[in-house]
């Protein structure tokens, strides 16, 4: 259990790059982000029903574009990190077949609060940008 | 939509500005392992703050935490919603609204969640959430429409402020969709947008088609010119043929279209303004270098290439 590092302030520059995250867009994981969410919007998991709405597929909700995009950072972070917000601005739905890459660099860091501002993409390579948006967390400030 | 038609549509729809969608009330659950987990294991979250209850012992927190992201999971309605359909409340009607008046797309824009405090097992989420505001009638890509913000506050059984979140959805009304988009499985990779072609500009894009960049020419005096158009701007006659280029050029401007990514558009495509060895001047694409590369004056030859399944275009090259 000690595996589990955690970034401290001093560790971390503006411009530094997250290692990219590259997920494949499932039914799966469409229809089981879905219900870990508890969003039972049927547009989400009936095919049918987003096929009425003029898209393909069942597509991702917005509750797991942005667990992802939460889990993106605390891996990069570690565990003690405190995510302080999640701004996402939503673009091109994930529909399954596709795979997203998810990207993000640290645009702000601040050494005496710890706080630290990442600006996070997630880009499929069917339709393009999916979300785009900031996290801001804060780190340990000693080690 | 009459003036007078939309002035009332509007007063009664910013009539919802203010209007609570819901008082403050507890989610069915606690805060709960149970689901939290359920979560880690779909978005791949291995963080050992949200399960691990050995290390969360050890670790600054002291106890494992439900995942920040998780906040407005814990209020939301379930099944219902695909059983019998959300229950109606002031946002439902303020969409009934729109939809009654023919803004029945929708498109959730941004969402911002900023989170004060942690949760863990065994805490209740309450949640309050009102109207926050409502834009003016706005023209979008989508088709023209409105954007509402709902605000959402969370707090704990201590009504004590866990986050805040802001929701801004577009209500529209939807332009044609492409009759193709829904009765096919297969994901379409979008191709360019298909060249307009008119009366006057038609017989250019045609010739581009056969690989060919034709460049007008008046009949009466000779004089060039592109883009295609009915009358000489020199002698005003509206006789012309057209001569073929060589495709030898020079950029005499360029840039680079970084934001926004265009789906069935290259990243970053270099688009410059080319003068033709002919001397008429045209806009297209830089390729096969780097935008580095390309400065004023650079030599380009170009050559009519296919660029996704449906489109032709000229394209240049270094020289």
């Amino acid at each position: 259990m000690s595996d589990y590092k955690t970034l401290s302030v001093a560790d971390v520059s503006v411009g530094d790059k997250l290692p990219e995250l590259d997920i494949d867009i499932t039914s799966g994981l469409i229809v089981g982000g879905a219900l870990a969410t508890r969003d039972f919007e049927p547009v989400h998991h009936d095919k049918s029903v987003a096929q009425a709405a003029g898209l393909p597929d069942i597509f991702m909700n917005i509750l797991t574009s942005q667990g992802l995009m939460s889990r993106f950072v605390t891996d990069w972070s570690g565990p003690e990190a405190i995510v302080k917000s999640l701004d996402v601005k939503l673009g091109a739905p994930n529909l399954p077949g596709m795979v997203m890459t998810v990207a993000g660099e640290v645009t702000a860091c601040d050494a005496e609060a710890g706080v630290v501002d990442i600006a996070v993409t997630g880009e499929n390579n069917i339709w393009g940008m999916h979300m785009q948006g900031s996290v801001q967390i804060v780190l340990p400030v000693e080690g | 939509m009459t003036p007078e038609e939309q002035k009332a549509f509007e007063d009664k729809l910013y009539a919802y500005v203010g209007v609570k969608v819901c008082s403050r009330k507890p989610a069915k659950d606690a805060v709960n392992e149970t689901m939290i987990r359920h979560w880690t294991e779909v978005m791949g979250d291995n963080n050992p703050a949200y399960t691990d209850m050995e290390w969360a012992a050890s670790s600054r927190r002291g106890r494992t935490i439900a995942p920040p992201a998780m906040m407005y999971v814990w209020n939301q309605e379930g099944y219902s919603v695909a059983s019998s359909g959300r229950a109606s409340d002031p946002q439902t009607d303020m969409v009934e609204f729109f939809n009654e008046h023919g803004f029945t797309g929708v498109l959730g824009t941004n969402v911002k969640q900023e989170y004060s405090r942690e949760a863990s097992p065994g805490d209740t989420v309450y949640v309050e959430m009102v109207i926050d505001s409502i834009s003016e009638r706005k023209a979008t890509a989508r088709g023209t429409g409105y954007f509402f913000e709902t605000l959402a506050t969370f707090s704990d059984q201590n009504n004590e402020t866990l986050g805040t979140q802001r929701f801004r959805v577009l209500k529209f009304i939807p332009q044609e969709q492409p009759a193709a988009a829904a009765d096919t499985n297969e994901l379409q990779v979008p191709t360019r947008i298909p060249s307009p072609r008119g009366h006057d500009n038609g017989w250019w894009w045609n010739a581009v088609d056969e690989g060919k960049v034709l460049i007008q020419r008046c009949k009466s005096c000779q004089t060039l010119r592109h883009p295609p158009r009915p009358m000489c701007g020199e002698c005003q006659s509206m006789e012309w043929d057209s001569i073929e280029s060589t495709l030898d050029g020079e950029v005499m401007s360029y840039t680079s279209l970084r934001h926004p990514k265009i789906p069935g558009y290259p990243s970053d495509p270099i688009c410059a303004v080319i003068k033709l060895a002919e001397g008429t001047n045209i806009v297209s694409n830089v390729v096969g270098c780097e935008f580095a590369d390309v400065h004023i004056g650079m030599k380009l030859k170009g050559k009519v290439e296919q660029v996704d399944e449906k489109t032709m275009l000229p394209q240049f090259y270094p020289a």
